[in-house]
């Protein structure tokens, strides 16, 4: 341990520790634009200067090592002093435009010129102007308020992996830049709006809508994709403004993707705020009574009934659901699969992420099968690039995949590959099990009906082989995925599913349905998109904003979404909805809240209740099948990254992005 | 004054040839295998009794720095040496002239540093606007390696060493040296911090030893003669022969081989022809290159040309480019065109120098047109007070102490400008 002073109290750190980490240590706060904990250090701002023994100018404390012995003074006159001449230097050339920034209010200048500026500007002459540049669709950019921290350029190059941004010319001249004024092609561009330290990075989509102040914040989970990332939601009366990270280390550090952040316009366009039935082929708007009557009505002959599960839907939702076609239709004919997907069984080992997301760093060999984490869980691609940056990771695919912003080795199509690995065939086998810790990332691209089962087996053995099936991970594209199967909703019947007399959909969105000609369709969701059309009923449901409900991330931990707003309208809450159709049939749930509710799911699916918590798998009961060998190339599923839900389909700032940004999605040479 | 016995650089007017046969009679690469031959310490242990300081402008001591790099080479970290001939600061002129005529003393100095300091790659990194000196240095490699005299056993000496000369792109601060190091590696030339230091953490991560080309080039000489003949010359700390570039209102502009701690006087008298209008028609001698404070006519008068009675009087012997600065100049109009040099040369890295130097050239500009009130000649001294040791880099320093010279001793000028001109302006 490194002992060290700092104004006068002693404290130990550890060795290695800087002493800007040490003073906050210690309790005090030193300013700073450039330093932040996640990127490397520039130590160019120098905000950050303190005084320490035996120097006899300032150092920057974000870049000197605490050192045994060292006497550090955080408010001396002499820091005070250089504080105040580094803020007066970033001041002379930065506009006095706070009342029209977006920035206000929530701005790292603002603030640490109050705290420790002199308060008073001596310069008067012109400042400088910079032309604005074009970052695209979701960075909108003040360059005259630009300090030149270069947060945004570390953050490109280091995280992100898009050596896109960078700095040209030089001294007061010096200007950030995308080199050629194009759009950031990273599905984590937006993150340098928080990076930004003041006004110069800031949102397109969300620019002159409200001030920081004025905005109720939720915290809340993400359900754009699997990963779960925590967010905070920012909302004005009904409207979501804006979404932005909320830390977790577990899941996604600090950074979310542009889908979580941006799709949430799509929240305010074309949603169903009051029930609608068919007359004469046409949908109606109409009140909850006609609308329950309607269904009843019309299901009365019928004889098979069926339930969709759609991405988005919360456990609660499901589990009520499940009740409901238990109770009234008498059917357990319900999924929450919208396309061929091949399930093991229901039990957690064979359905989510053994690997935890924050220990994919340790990993020192990646297979991903039929997998494109960039754009099917892009917080997933952080991680691997972590491990690629502090373990050396390799990464290899089976299945053309699109450029990952890393390197890839493509070993090939076919999924034959697998048993060649397997039974020690090919020179990458010895690759394979010379790794110490190797994992492997299969996505839903391979895990259909026909290789779906060999897959899993064959990374099984060949995980087993390597001594690590806790690197065994399935990939799921979906919210809601990972809860449906812990509440078993599903039914290897799925051909039939859709061709049920009634057929319930629950902001299923995703499947194309043929409709029979005598087949009544219940649509229940938000949005009004195609499915939606097709139904004879529509019920209008709430955003995962607009409710309160779990969902389990790919690695089956729970999370409680907060609700932020309120459903548009007529809408309500999609439990509610279930609980008062199942009181038409006079059957009715057996619970009348939302706690009441969640008791009895909790009771069967007990695991749901451990909130945040990642589930313990026996790794020892797991067994192992003999397989057929199959050959087959396998070609990746179409991935639309900015249009894979409903929401972001609605969304107008995705839909810009498709259009500026998409044309990355080609697959890679290699 | 310097006997001509005692000059190192014998060719430093180019009347010889710098081809290697030339070399070869004034007594470079001779038994160059001996020296190498007593093994790195006493090289290193002789380089400090000779008192060397770096050339370059800093003063470090060489052989203190030599002993920084790692005693033992580890495999995936190999040694290099890297030779600044960024030689960009305004006023200095000295590398150049050892790249024209003397290329071959540097040659063998690189051979005897790299041996010392275990490195068998050698960079030179030369300024790219040098594109005539660079061809004759690489002629003079060429001739060196066909001789036998650098690659594999290079003179005879056991020890393999390979130069390469990589051209600057033109920017100032890339004679900095961890600028220098990115700008090699191809990144833009920006100053890296410190700690870790070069000698540690250099070029591509690996242990770096970064000299001036005029330190290098005078090693060998010392080794043949001895450090006991080097300390001869100067004052303590402050020992050996230099090479002064006298440029400015002087009669005979000229590169001299000198003794260190010559008094300037003499320097301008002896060597250049004199100040134009004779020594009492001086004003004020920049003696270290465009970065350091300049010093009025009184203390030039008696002040000795070394680092240590430089420092005293608030100035810095720098890379010993002595500009001189007669009383027929607008003293406030040449600080300002070096501010304006520097505003121009700023990396734009860290923020006190990127903004502040603008803002000093801008304040120095209103005050030479009459447009400032006499608080901004306050101001400009806070402001650059601002600037100095708040960097990542030495160029804060280089920027503002010219301006805090003019501010100490031509304050009277400043007001001048400051009460006259704008009251001359406003009737």
């Amino acid at each position: 341990m490194v002992k060290l002073k700092i104004d006068n109290k002693n404290i130990e750190v550890e060795p290695g520790t800087t002493i800007l980490q040490a003073c906050e240590i210690a309790g005090k706060e030193i300013p700073r634009f450039c330093y932040h904990e996640k990127l490397s250090i520039a130590g160019n701002c120098r905000m950050c200067l303190v005084e320490v023994s035996g120097s006899n100018k300032p150092v920057a404390s974000c870049a000197m090592p605490a050192v045994d012995g060292q006497e550090i003074k955080t408010n001396s006159e002499m820091v005070k002093k250089a504080r105040e001449g580094v803020m007066e230097f970033l001041l002379v050339n930065h506009p006095l435009d706070c009342p029209i920034c977006d920035q206000g209010g929530e701005c790292d200048l603002q603030d640490q010129a109050f705290n420790y500026g002199g308060g008073k500007s001596r310069y008067e002459l012109n400042k400088r102007s910079v032309k604005e540049k074009n970052m695209g669709p979701l960075i909108k950019t003040h360059m005259n308020r630009c300090i030149h921290c270069t947060r945004c350029i570390r953050f490109a190059e280091e995280i992100a992996g898009v050596e896109e941004l960078g700095a040209i010319n030089r001294g007061e001249n010096m200007e950030i830049s995308t080199y050629l004024e194009k759009s950031v092609t990273s599905e984590f561009s937006a993150n340098l709006i928080d990076l930004c330290p003041v006004g110069a990075l800031t949102s397109k989509p969300y620019a002159f809508e409200a001030r920081p102040w004025e905005l109720k914040k939720t915290e809340s989970v993400d359900v754009m994709d699997a990963i779960g990332s925590n967010i905070r939601i920012d909302s004005k009366g009904w409207e979501v403004k804006r979404i932005l990270p909320k830390i977790n280390e577990d899941i996604n550090e600090e950074w979310i993707s542009d889908k979580t952040r941006f799709s949430c316009d799509g929240l305010l366009n074309n949603r169903i705020d009051s029930p609608y039935i068919k007359i004469n082929g046409k949908l109606t708007a109409t009140s909850w009574g006609n609308a329950f009557e309607f269904i009843k009505s019309n299901v009365v002959n019928k004889k098979s009934f069926s339930g969709l599960i759609g991405q988005l839907v919360d456990v609660e939702t499901t589990f009520a659901f499940k009740e409901f076609f238990k109770k009234v239709f008498n059917s357990n004919l319900i999924d929450f699969r919208q396309k061929n997907l091949f399930l093991k069984n229901s039990s957690l080992f064979h359905n989510i992420f053994n690997t935890p997301l924050n220990d994919i760093h340790n990993s020192d060999l990646i297979l991903l099968i039929g997998a494109n984490p960039r754009h099917e869980a892009s917080i997933l691609n952080l991680k691997i690039r972590k491990a690629i940056k502090v373990n050396q990771a390799k990464v290899f695919s089976i299945g053309n995949i699109p450029d990952q912003t890393y390197e890839v080795h493509h070993l090939g199509d076919n999924i034959e590959i697998l048993n060649d690995i397997d039974s020690n065939n090919i020179d990458f086998s010895k690759v394979f099990y010379a790794a110490k810790k190797p994992i492997i990332i299969i996505g839903e691209s391979v895990l259909n009906f026909k290789i779906g089962n060999f897959v899993i087996e064959k990374s099984k053995s060949i995980l087993s082989k390597a001594n690590n099936l806790s690197g065994f991970n399935i990939l799921h594209q979906n919210a809601s995925s990972v809860g449906s199967i812990i509440l078993e909703s599903y039914n290897n019947n799925f051909t039939n599913l859709l061709l049920s007399d009634v057929l319930f959909l629950l902001n299923a969105d995703e499947v194309k349905i043929d409709k029979q000609s005598n087949q009544f369709i219940i649509y229940q969701g938000t949005h009004g998109g195609e499915n939606a059309s097709l139904a004879d009923v529509v019920l209008p449901g709430a955003a995962f904003t607009e409710k309160e409900g779990i969902f389990v991330n790919l690695e089956g931990r729970p999370q409680l979404a907060n609700k932020a707003s309120y459903p548009p309208g007529n809408a309500k809450e999609d439990w509610k909805i279930i609980k008062a159709l199942s009181d038409i049939f006079n059957k009715p749930l057996n619970f009348n809240s939302l706690e009441e509710l969640r008791e009895q799911m909790f009771d069967k699916y007990p695991i749901l209740k451990d909130l945040d918590c990642l589930p313990t798998i026996n790794y020892k009961d797991i067994k192992i099948e003999e397989v057929d060998k199959i050959e087959q190339n396998i070609k990746l599923q179409d991935f639309r990254y900015y249009k894979s839900n409903i929401i972001a389909r609605q969304s107008n700032t995705m839909h810009e992005c498709e259009k500026k940004i998409f044309k990355i999605n080609q697959p890679s040479k290699n | 004054m310097l006997k001509d016995k005692d000059r190192i650089f014998k060719n430093l007017y180019g009347d010889d040839s710098f081809a290697l046969s030339s070399a070869l009679k004034r007594g470079d690469w001779n038994a160059t295998d001996k020296i190498l031959a007593k093994g790195k310490e006493w090289i290193i242990s002789e380089i400090k009794n000779s008192e060397l300081r770096g050339r370059g402008g800093a003063g470090f001591p060489t052989g203190v720095k030599w002993s920084f790099a790692p005693k033992n080479v580890q495999p995936n970290k190999p040694h290099y040496l890297i030779i600044n001939a960024d030689e960009s600061e305004p006023g200095t002129c000295k590398d150049r002239e050892i790249l024209r005529n003397e290329p071959h003393k540097l040659l063998e100095g690189c051979l005897i540093s790299s041996f010392a300091v275990g490195a068998k790659k050698c960079y030179i990194y030369i300024r790219g606007e040098y594109v005539r000196e660079g061809e004759i240095l690489q002629k003079a490699i060429d001739e060196a390696y066909e001789n036998g005299l650098l690659g594999e056993n290079a003179a005879k000496s056991g020890w393999s060493l390979d130069v390469y000369i990589h051209y600057g792109a033109g920017a100032y601060i890339c004679g900095e040296e961890t600028a220098l190091l990115e700008s090699l590696e191809g990144k833009r030339g920006l100053p890296r911090l410190k700690p870790p230091f070069p000698a540690l953490i250099g070029l591509y991560g690996c242990p770096t030893i970064v000299n001036n080309v005029e330190t290098v080039a005078v090693v060998p000489e010392i080794l043949k003669r001895g450090a006991k003949w080097f300390s001869s010359f100067g004052r303590p700390k402050n020992r050996g022969t230099k090479i002064f570039c006298i440029s400015g209102n002087v009669n005979n502009p000229c590169n001299v081989e000198e003794t260190m701690s010559i008094p300037l006087k003499e320097l301008v008298e002896e060597h250049a022809g004199g100040v134009v209008g004779g020594w009492e028609n001086l004003q004020a001698v920049i003696p270290g290159g465009s970065s350091m404070p300049l010093l009025p006519k009184q203390i030039c008068d008696k002040v000795l040309m070394d680092f240590d009675s430089l420092i005293e009087v608030e100035s810095g012997l720098g890379t010993a480019g002595v500009v001189v600065i007669n009383k027929d100049q607008d003293i406030v109009k040449c600080i300002s065109r070096i501010a304006r040099f520097y505003k121009h040369e700023s990396c734009g890295q860290c923020t006190p120098c990127r903004e502040g130097c603008g803002w000093m050239w801008r304040m120095l500009e209103r005050i030479n047109r009459g447009e400032s009130n006499i608080e901004e000649i306050d101001m400009l001294m806070d402001v650059t007070k601002q600037i100095e040791g708040h960097t990542i880099c030495a160029f804060g320093e280089g920027s503002a102490w010219p301006v805090q010279g003019l501010l100490r001793h031509f304050k009277a000028e400043l007001i001048d400008k400051c009460e006259n001109l704008g009251n001359r302006k406003i009737a």
